[in-house]
């Protein structure tokens, strides 16, 4: 049996997602903003829905936005709320992509840079806060070393120094790990997609407060209260619902199940491997984290060797083409370039067993040793 | 054996992976990432990464992406741009040869446990005993062996040419027959990171300061001017200014005094081309050879006697940074750059 070990880049489906979504994808294929029966049927199932998440999520119905996956969310969050009031938009160095990338293409970004534990440098990012900011983007755990972000003082600080600013999070990774409803809940805007806790991809959702106001990033006929246009994805998003219930309410179980299998496997190889370090400080990870690197290694070669052995991990971030691209996160802690590129991620998840666990102990040593005798 | 196969997503590379699992050997296909690709368009594009992929999806075989976007840009392309600086003209396929695939990939592969790589050049091996000769490809028209003859054994021992023994219309109609969608693919000509940049002027000049220069004749008269010394090369005739009734050539380009010397066509002709860094596909060779100084330029009579070619007739100067390619009849032996 293959170990696969990168939850962080999508999770099986729970069953109770799957059940929930089929009844979507056959007989119920009504549409929800039609007024027929067909229509009623599909409109009950995404309200029910809607409930489910803004619970799990600790908003209201009303400020739970779907969205077609968490970078769309993203997108709204800081490309909505820039649009209706210009101004500068901080976020960290490590944020996604998804976040980085749409606060670059505003024109008036600020880069918050993190310290080597892969936590966010609060005093440097109380720098860049003045009062013509207008959008603060930190996430709450990193997809790459899982490093979960203060975000209470992140807020706190918005609030003192930057009164006009919204403060966004993009939970896509904490979802899984952390009481997001608990930990987000000082936030304006928080992002989650489904298929990161056993829900399907293509669905996310972005959680708008009452009184934030964002513009559509997708005009058309004016679904999500005008935020977010386009049919719904009644089978996703009633899968994602479905997966957030089962993720909720076996959260604890789950990290308490996950953390010893994380800590044996990081343990194991830091001890097995000679040249390796773990990345982040391990007591700000979210449970399923396993970011090492190996000295003398690529990790685009280690991963063709684990693949081929049964072990199924990733690096740092794969560019359109697939290819290893070098890690914005990793340089942004500091770490040596050379010391980046043989970085590995492996990152456990619900269905992780101890011999999955095994199976990485056993393979990724001797894999590391092979590729740096030669 | 196991081989890994190169595929640059075009006809050439399809076919070459096809015909090796025809030979029944164990194939992987892999796409180098080489050139960080806005534009998506040119040889390491994400357009040419799906041909690739969707080819070894038909022949069931993997495919990866590797990334050498560095180690591209610090081998192949600020040596480019730094021989244009310095007034050269260098082939960068020759150094991407060198350093990228048949050194990089040639040592990734091994680390991976592949016995070989293979790509989808135009050109022939032949073993003999324990040494390897390099032939050019039975496609005159489409020999690739001049951009590989900074091969040695150790390279040879372990590359595999599948194409080199077809010719082009072949590869086609193999590709035709075997339905893979890059049958029809139009041949690549362009230097890829050239290409995907908008041109040579365009990457140059993010690359390295273009400066103006004059145009000088050989008793030092200015005679025109150029607004980019370093885009001009020897035996260039265009774009040289001066509408007199007789054609001038660059017959130098100096960088660095900010001078063209231009001249008529018999003031470029020469019979002979030092040459430097050289490369041996096996023991050195010096005596009769035939000289080509660019892809698919004329092999020309002449001798080599270790360090200068000296041609049985002058020929064009070639210009400074070209490779010039020594082969005896169809056999590459070696070749260095003209100085």
């Amino acid at each position: 049996m293959p170990a696969y070990l990168d939850h962080a880049a999508t999770t099986p489906m729970h069953p109770e997602a799957v059940e929930a979504m089929l009844p979507f994808l056959s007989g119920r294929f009504g549409n929800p903003s039609g007024s027929h029966a067909a229509a009623r049927e599909a409109r009950k199932a995404l309200d029910e829905a809607r409930d489910v998440v803004a619970s799990c999520l600790g908003a209201q119905p009303g400020e739970v936005v779907f969205t077609g996956s968490g970078t769309e969310a993203d997108n709204l969050a800081v490309t909505g709320v820039h649009a209706l009031a210009p101004g500068p938009v901080v976020c960290t160095a490590i944020e996604h992509h998804a976040v980085l990338h749409t606060s670059m293409a505003t024109g008036d970004d600020r880069r918050a840079p993190v310290a080597t534990d892969g936590l966010v440098d609060l005093d440097a990012l109380a720098e860049l806060l003045d009062p013509e900011v207008r959008v603060v983007s930190v996430m709450l755990a990193n997809n790459e070393v899982g490093t979960i972000q203060p975000l209470d003082r992140v807020v706190t600080l918005v609030r003192e120094r930057a009164p006009g600013a919204v403060v966004h999070t993009d939970a896509v990774q904490a979802f899984p790990w952390l009481d997001v409803a608990t930990l987000a809940a000082g936030a304006d805007l928080v992002a989650v997609s489904a298929h990161k806790f056993g829900g399907p991809k293509g669905v996310g959702a972005l959680v708008v407060r009452s009184g934030v106001a964002v513009a559509p990033v997708i005009h058309g006929g004016g679904q999500e209260r005008d935020r977010r246009s386009g049919t719904y994805n009644v089978a996703g998003i009633v899968g994602m619902a479905a997966a957030m219930e089962v993720t909720v309410a076996r959260r604890e179980s789950t990290v308490a199940q996950v953390r010893p299998l994380r800590d044996r496997l990081a343990d194991g190889l830091l001890a097995s491997v000679a040249d390796s370090a773990e990345t982040g400080d391990r007591a700000h990870k979210i449970a399923g984290n396993c970011h090492l690197s190996f000295g003398g290694v690529e990790s685009e070669a280690l991963l063709v060797l684990l693949d081929g052995a049964g072990v199924w991990a990733a690096a740092g971030s794969a560019c359109a083409s697939g290819a290893v691209e070098p890690s914005h996160v990793l340089s942004a802690m500091g770490l040596a370039p050379e010391r980046a590129l043989g970085a590995l991620r492996l990152s456990l998840g619900t269905t992780t067993t101890e011999a999955d666990v095994d199976l990485a102990l056993e393979v990724v040593p001797p894999a590391v040793a092979r590729l740096r005798a030669s | 054996m196991r081989v890994l196969a190169a595929m640059s997503g075009g006809v050439d590379s399809s076919v070459a992976a096809a015909l090796l699992l025809e030979q029944g050997h164990q194939v992987v296909g892999v796409t180098l990432r080489l050139w960080e690709d806005r534009a998506d368009s040119g040889c390491c594009s994400v357009a040419e990464v799906d041909d690739a992929r969707r080819v070894a999806q038909q022949l069931g075989i993997d495919h990866w992406v590797f990334n050498f976007t560095a180690d591209f840009d610090a081998r192949v392309v600020a040596p480019y741009a730094a021989a244009h600086a310095a007034g050269e003209t260098p082939n960068p396929c020759i150094e991407c040869n060198r350093h990228l695939k048949f050194d990089r990939l040639l040592r990734r592969a091994a680390q991976l446990g592949f016995d070989a790589v293979a790509t989808g050049h135009h050109a022939r091996v032949r073993e003999e005993g324990s040494r390897f000769r390099l032939l050019r490809g039975a496609d005159r028209a489409k020999d690739q062996s001049y951009v590989l003859y900074v091969l040695g054994q150790a390279q040879l021992a372990r590359c595999h040419f599948p194409v080199g023994e077809l010719t082009k219309a072949e590869v086609r109609r193999r590709a035709a027959a075997l339905g893979l969608r890059t049958a029809a693919k139009p041949d690549s000509v362009e230097v890829c990171f050239v290409t995907a940049s908008g041109g040579r002027r365009a990457l140059l000049g993010s690359r390295i300061a273009l400066h103006p220069a004059a145009v000088v004749d050989r008793a030092g008269t200015t005679v025109g001017t150029v607004d980019a010394v370093e885009l001009v090369t020897v035996g260039q005739r265009r774009g040289l200014g001066g509408g007199g009734r007789r054609r001038r050539y660059a017959l130098s380009v100096h960088p660095r005094d900010g001078t063209v010397v231009v001249g008529p066509l018999e003031d470029l002709l020469t019979d002979r081309v030092e040459l430097t860094g050289l490369s041996w596909v096996d023991a050195p060779v010096t005596g009769s050879v035939l000289a080509q100084s660019s892809a698919h330029g004329e092999p020309l009579d002449a001798t080599f006697d270790g360090s200068t070619v000296r041609f049985a007739e002058p020929h064009r100067r070639v210009a400074p940074g070209q490779s010039v390619v020594l082969y005896r009849d169809d056999e590459v032996v070696g070749g260095g750059f003209a100085a």
